[in-house]
């Protein structure tokens, strides 16, 4: 890899943080601190921690802080329930100057009570947020003093916004996932004969069903999926996760270490997978199949991927051939999402220019090296103004990313796809593949762009109306 | 009847109001070539970045002194002026405005001393830096807004030759009404300065090359002669004086202020344009004159649709005030009445002008969702007016929303929603009374059919409606 121009950029230190794939072998700096005052796009721990949680359906999400973390955070995600929708509601201790000064233990005491009264869940998550760690508060005592008086579970989340990025965060809300499931402990061997073909999918929070596409799927060849971390899961379900035979991990930058600690405790072991993408969906069918290594789940797992791959591969070549040549950025919260689009995007030929993670991992970023052409920015922990920087330069047509980089690209005059927790509709499994297509399709082919003329155009007008 | 509840409790339940340094964020975007520091956790600013682009389609630029565990145990001096290097290279902005956040309040970041030091560090004497003060558990959003304003307008203003130019304080409105009253003001003739104007930087009209820091906004020399001007008028009723951006002009300068509600509903306007004519001495335009004939008309059209109205009111005291005499001019009384934060003179507002309505009327400070949905539903609302975190009320109540206010993030159009003056007025009036008819053509049959064919009028669902 060779490193982008020092001139490139008005703030050295970022120069670390970003690189143009070409000969030279150098490493991308990331995992690190945002630096101050360089308008990073990144989230907090907490964020991390509600992201994973959040759709635990019939969990009372409680945020122990002021008001504006709760407030910001509120039904802001698009996973769905078959159950109990107490998920979708923000409870806030609101905490006040007074509490602040004199502590807010008491305040959540009073709270869970009040709130065990009133909804009778089986689970309550506490949420930490910055000030807690710094006035005090003893989350842990008081979660366990309001367990045992409520005969609720109480789990404190410790999630204090500071210390670390959206990555502590998902570690905060594994952690207290795993104090959910039970038994602690398991004798080598116990569950041998007990589990059947029946895995824990992880890494899937059922944004707009996706978890229910790949469910069914998975019935379709003949396997049940015990529960689903987390989307659409419940209290109950989360308990018996030991009794599942494999765990797949899709989103791996929030799972990874669940899988791990599972692997550990209780010697479920784990397969990698994503269902993003076609040949991805195919491929990570495949992987399962093989795993159980019974011939009846292989025949069937080939005769849906052929049954699936019928129905969309006309849509999709539909797209491809209107999409061929264009040109993406990519800039989304982990490395697993950026990796999947990569390949999403070469099956409907369009090539990555630019591509960005708020908290990639060192591994994902070698990944994605490997695997964008020479050229390719790549860069960890973003600001606006290197991404207009970057996209302007490289001539991308579209950007992926979050709510927050939707007007910069729309400034631009650059066609855009919501690739965020906020979604409506899936992304997953061959269906997702399509709806993907035609999102792309939707927005880089729209007539409005033939109306956006002037200088520094993204695509001028000429050249488009060859393609299209 | 009047019923007023403040709500103590122990557990916020889908908040109603934001936190200070987010409502602090907006009026720097009003100012020219301004940009924002949160001083803080990096989460927080991300959030509140979030919440303000979903609503204007906007990008939204702010920075962050993304304060970690380091700074939050030893002091985040070095990460703010870190910030200030960074955003100056960047953005090279005319004015820096700090915010403060829950943590660095906490940890005892003086934030004062620290923009000075670094001033005379850099010998940067010329850049206004303006620090505002804003624990999001210290208050709302909208007490952000106005105390962040009163600052910038501190920080800049100097004592200056008396002129003839008019203030006029703006409260968070959309865009597209700081424009409209920016076109009666033009029409009035009255020479004023508009602050914070955030009606081009935060609905930009599409155009190239992009620039990071859009055109427009207040201008700092504009601030600056405000204490020379001949008034100030202030659409902010119910701003606390300790906050109050016009009571410091006032105070310090000897500005006469006139706080008047938001130019909404005909009172509210006739009242806005009087006093303009009464302060310059320019009659009223023809043009205007019909367009206050054009929402007569409209409310006498609509007057029999609104009366069936029961409607719930929520969102911003300021916002509050005006819905509220809005519906009451056009009979369409509301039956609750709630604010999320705590306000005192919205409580005392509402009970003069509510003293006209004859029936059952909650008035809710401190309230939250819970608290709105419960009471909306108990005493059988039938539309509802505020911003989008009120849709629970559509979704689990069947309640119509017609959006208004800030935050609006579930549908397009935040920036552009027209509701001031009379043509705003009529607008709004339309968009209310079209909500109730859409919800009278979809249930009449159905509700006609079970009272009567199914239930003999034993039911009576009809009454209940
Ligand atoms: S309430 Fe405080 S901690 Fe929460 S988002 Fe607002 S400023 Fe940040
Ligand atoms: S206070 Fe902390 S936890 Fe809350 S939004 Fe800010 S950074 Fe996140």
């Amino acid at each position: 890899m060779e490193k982008a121009k020092a001139d490139n950029f008005s703030i050295t230190e970022r120069k670390d943080f970003i690189l143009t794939k070409g000969r030279q072998k150098d490493q991308l700096r990331c995992g690190e601190d945002s630096i101050a005052g360089v308008v990073s796009q990144r989230a907090c721990v907490y964020c991390g921690a509600r992201v994973v949680l959040n759709p635990v359906t019939d969990a009372v999400h409680l945020v122990h802080g002021p008001v504006g973390c709760a407030s910001y955070t509120w039904d802001i995600r698009g996973s769905l329930s078959s159950g109990s929708d107490l998920y979708r509601f923000s409870f806030s201790t609101d905490l006040k100057e007074h509490d602040v000064i004199f502590g807010g233990e008491k305040k959540l005491t009073l709270a869970i009570a009040e709130l065990a009264q009133k909804y009778n869940p089986k689970l309550i998550f506490v949420y930490s947020t910055c000030i807690i760690g710094v006035i005090g508060d003893d989350l842990e005592a008081v979660c366990k003093a309001a367990s045992k008086k409520y005969k609720v579970e109480v789990i404190p989340v410790q999630s204090s916004g500071f210390a670390g990025n959206k990555s502590a965060g998902y570690r905060a809300a594994c952690d207290a996932l795993l104090r959910l499931i039970e038994p602690k402990t398991i004798e080598p061997g116990f569950y041998k004969e007990k589990r059947k073909k029946s895995i824990n999918y992880l890494g899937d929070f059922n944004l707009a069903g996706e978890v229910w596409i790949i469910k069914n799927y998975l019935k379709q060849i003949g396997i049940d999926v015990n529960v689903a971390f987390t989307g659409d899961s419940s209290y109950e379900a989360l308990k018996k996760a030991t009794g599942a035979s494999l765990n797949i991990v899709q989103c791996a930058g929030s799972m990874i270490y669940l899988a791990n600690k599972m692997d550990e405790l209780y010697g479920i072991p784990y397969l990698n997978v994503s269902f993003l993408g076609i040949e991805d969906t195919a491929g990570s069918l495949r992987k399962i199949a093989k795993f159980f290594n019974d011939l009846e789940i292989m025949r069937k797992t080939e005769e849906l991927i052929k049954n699936e791959k019928t129905k969309v591969s006309a849509v999709i070549q539909f797209y491809r051939e209107r999409l061929t040549g264009k040109k993406a950025a990519i800039y989304v919260g982990g490395g697993f999402k950026a990796i999947s689009l990569i390949k999403q995007f070469k099956e409907i030929g369009i090539d990555v220019v630019m591509i960005g993670t708020q908290t990639g991992r060192r591994e994902e970023y070698e990944t994605i090296n490997d695997m964008v052409d020479d050229g390719t920015v790549i860069l960890d922990d973003a600001n606006p103004s290197e991404l207009e920087k970057f996209m302007m330069e490289k001539g991308a047509h579209l950007l992926v990313g979050g709510v927050k980089e939707r007007p910069l690209a729309y400034k631009l005059g650059m066609a855009f796809i919501d690739h965020n927790h906020d979604r409506k509709h899936p992304l997953s499994g061959f269906v997702g593949a399509v709806n993907f297509a035609e999102e792309v399709y939707s927005t880089v082919c729209s007539p409005v762009w033939n109306y956006v003329t002037g200088t520094g155009a993204a695509f001028p007008a000429p050249q488009r109306a060859k393609i299209i | 009847m009047q019923k007023e509840a403040t709500y103590c409790r122990n557990v916020n339940e889908n908040p109603c109001n934001m936190c200070m340094p987010m409502g602090g964020i907006l009026p720097f975007k009003g100012v020219e070539k301004s940009m924002v520091i949160i001083h803080g956790s990096q989460g927080c600013s991300t959030y509140m970045r979030r919440h303000i682009a979903e609503h204007f389609n906007e990008p939204i630029d702010v920075a962050s002194s993304s304060l970690n565990e380091k700074g939050t145990i030893y002091g985040g001096e070095s990460s703010l002026k870190k910030s200030f290097d960074n955003v100056i290279k960047v953005y090279n902005p005319g004015l820096i405005g700090v915010l403060t956040t829950c943590l660095a309040e906490t940890i005892g970041e003086d934030i004062e001393r620290i923009t000075s030091e670094y001033i005379k560090e850099r010998g940067l004497g010329d850049l206004p830096v303006v620090t505002v003060s804003t624990p999001g558990y210290g208050g709302t959003h909208t007490e952000g807004y106005f105390l962040a304003l009163r600052r910038i307008i501190v920080r800049l203003a100097r004592r200056t030759e008396k002129h003839s130019k008019i203030n006029v304080i703006i409260p968070n409105l959309s865009p597209a009404d700081i424009r409209e009253i920016k076109r009666i003001l033009r029409l009035m003739k009255v020479e004023c300065t508009l602050c914070p104007d955030f009606s081009d930087t935060l609905d930009r009209p599409f155009a190239r090359p992009y620039t990071k820091v859009p055109e427009g906004g207040t201008k700092l020399a504009d601030i600056a002669g405000m204490p020379g001007a001949a008034a100030t008028i202030q659409m902010g009723l119910t701003v606390e004086d300790s906050i109050s951006p016009g009571r410091y002009l006032e105070a310090g300068f000897g500005v006469p202020l006139y706080d008047v509600p938001i130019p909404m509903g005909i009172e509210n306007t006739d009242l806005f344009l009087n006093l303009l004519q009464q302060l310059t001495g320019n009659p009223l335009p023809e043009c205007l004159e019909q367009e206050r004939g054009r929402l007569l008309d409209c409310m006498i059209d609509s007057h029999k649709y609104n009366f069936q109205g029961r409607s719930v009111i929520f969102g911003e005291p300021e916002n509050v005030y005006a819905i509220t005499r809005t519906c009451m001019e056009n009979g369409l009384f509301p039956v609750v009445v709630a604010t999320g934060g705590k306000s005192n003179k919205l409580a005392e507002l509402l009970k003069i002008e509510l003293s006209e309505h004859h029936g059952e009327v909650h008035i809710l400070n401190e309230a939250d969702f819970s608290q709105i949905r419960e009471k909306s539903r108990e005493v059988a609302a039938n539309i509802a007016i505020g911003h989008s975190d009120g849709r629970y009320l559509t979704e689990r109540e069947g309640i119509p929303l017609v959006r208004h206010g800030f935050p609006i993030h579930d549908r397009v159009g935040g920036q552009r929603l027209l509701s001031v003056g009379y043509v705003g007025t009529t607008m709004f009036l339309d968009r209310v009374t079209n909500t109730l008819l859409e919800n009278k053509y979809n249930n009449y049959r159905s509700l006609m059919y079970q009272e009567f064919y199914q239930n003999n009028g034993d039911a009576n669902i009809y009454f209940k409606e």
